[in-house]
């Protein structure tokens, strides 16, 4: 059987991504099954990330799968000096999908052309977050009933949040108009912008975030301004509050929009927007496990068909 | 060319690479692994050149090389030329050609990249053959083709 890895957001087309939301949808009407009763599924942290883990974790065992792996690298070989690849042949004696997360980038795309298994990419460095961009594309994609033509709002640092990146990439075959809203220093990088106009998307720039640009979107997608990417402190203390979205910005928001967030938010999303209607980053994490669910669907080859007509659900 | 004038010894049959940048001499020698032949090679550099100011040229006995093994050189001496000799004369010129995939040359320079970190061998995609930008296969970083560090 051909091994499907899920290590790049990039490497999938239209279709796929298409088919991955949809298989997510099934799950999201039956998320418990035993679709994937007597499989092994390990999961590798080299470091940590109690979200991102906790959902793939919880996406195999509602599934009816179990768990090997480790959550802090000082506990396994690693530290006794092992090669990735050493680790990696050796867990795929015990498990049929791979999970790991690394902080090394690269490691994922390696690790699958080492693994007889398929391996899940959650997360490599500051390189790729495929899993959660592809919970992204669900979140747009449920809310908004379609992914096509939309105007998405980008916020906060863009330069650095590699799920913007992603997010970017991925929305190529969909037709969306951006507005990328960063201070200066964490403006999204020339090489995006190349990618914007190579396929034809349709972007503006922002330095101000306001209640009119707000009213523009039908996706808001925030992320967090951290200290550490500055290399002048000043300039982070100017911007720090600029980019705070607050309960009376959205005013004029359609109706249709909805407000996003990779998570864990610090203060850029005031609390007093959660209890608003548009505010949907905590059903968007949620969604993660349906996205996550789909993702281990598509690794052992199981079809849209045979979930649809799965006699496991519970 | 009169034998006061000619550079160094000619060669029967073999390969003569001229118009090597003088600095990178040896590098062409190493890329290509010429230490390992145990046919004769004259390395020469420091020699006057209109095209690259002071250049290098390297003559191999009785060995030729693939289009492959050539196109590595595209990192180093992009427009070196290899003159292919038969029986003392120039049978035919060959120039480097910028390679779709470079593995195992070129070094990435991310230091975070899973090729500095795990013993393994390095890929290279040639993105942009015009402008020579290569982008490493695992962390995707982008680098210079004329600003790389080649593998040791």
């Amino acid at each position: 059987m051909e091994k499907h890895n899920f290590v790049d957001i990039k490497s999938f087309d239209k279709q796929q991504l298409l088919y991955l939301i949809e298989m997510a949808r099934e799950f999201e009407r039956f998320p418990n099954r035993e679709l994937l009763k007597g499989r092994v599924i390990a999961t590798l942290f080299y470091e940590p990330s109690t979200r991102t883990r906790l959902s793939f974790e919880t996406a195999a065992n509602r599934l009816g799968a179990r768990i090997i792996g480790f959550t802090d690298a000082k506990v396994s070989s690693v530290s006794k000096g092992e090669t990735l690849k050493d680790t990696i042949l050796m867990v795929s004696n015990y498990a049929d999908i791979i999970v790991m997360r690394h902080h090394i980038e690269g490691a994922a795309q390696y690790a699958a052309e080492v693994a007889p298994v398929p391996i899940v990419n959650a997360g490599d460095g500051a390189h790729q977050h495929p899993s959660q961009c592809l919970l992204d594309l669900y979140s747009i994609a449920q809310t908004q009933g379609t992914l096509e033509n939309l105007d998405i709002c980008l916020v906060g640092d863009l330069k650095y949040g590699r799920t913007v990146h992603s997010l970017l990439m991925a929305m190529r075959h969909f037709n969306p108009t951006f507005h990328f809203i960063a201070p200066k220093e964490l403006a999204m990088p020339e090489e995006y912008k190349i990618f914007c106009s190579q396929n034809g998307i349709r972007f503006e720039e922002h330095h101000d975030f306001t209640p009119e640009i707000i009213s523009q979107a039908d996706i808001l997608y925030m992320t967090r301004v951290q200290r550490e990417r500055f290399s002048d402190l000043m300039e982070y203390e100017q911007v720090k509050n600029v980019y705070i979205l607050r309960n009376d910005m959205l005013t004029d928001a359609r109706e249709n929009m909805k407000i996003l967030h990779p998570l864990p938010r610090v203060n850029e999303i005031a609390y007093d927007v959660d209890e608003n209607p548009h505010a949907y980053y905590i059903q968007q994490a949620k969604n993660g496990l349906f996205a996550r669910q789909a993702i281990f669907a598509h690794c052992l080859g199981i079809t849209l068909d045979e979930i649809q007509a799965d006699i496991t659900i519970l | 060319m009169s034998k006061k004038e000619r550079l160094v010894a000619a060669i029967q049959d073999g390969t003569v690479i001229d118009h090597i940048p003088a600095a990178k001499t040896f590098q062409v020698a190493n890329l290509l692994q010429l230490e390992r032949l145990s046919t004769p090679v004259t390395i020469g550099y420091n020699f006057t050149s209109n095209k690259v100011g002071r250049k290098g040229i390297i003559k191999v006995s009785n060995r030729f090389f693939t289009d492959a093994e050539i196109s590595h050189l595209s990192v180093v001496a992009p427009n070196a030329v290899l003159n292919i000799i038969h029986d003392y004369e120039v049978a035919e010129k060959k120039t480097v050609r910028t390679p779709d995939e470079l593995r195992g040359i070129v070094k990435c320079n991310n230091p975070k990249c899973i090729t500095n970190n795990e013993p393994t061998g390095t890929i290279f995609h040639v993105v942009d053959k015009s402008e020579g930008i290569l982008r490493c296969h695992y962390c995707e970083k982008e680098q210079h083709i004329d600003q790389v560090e080649l593998c040791k």
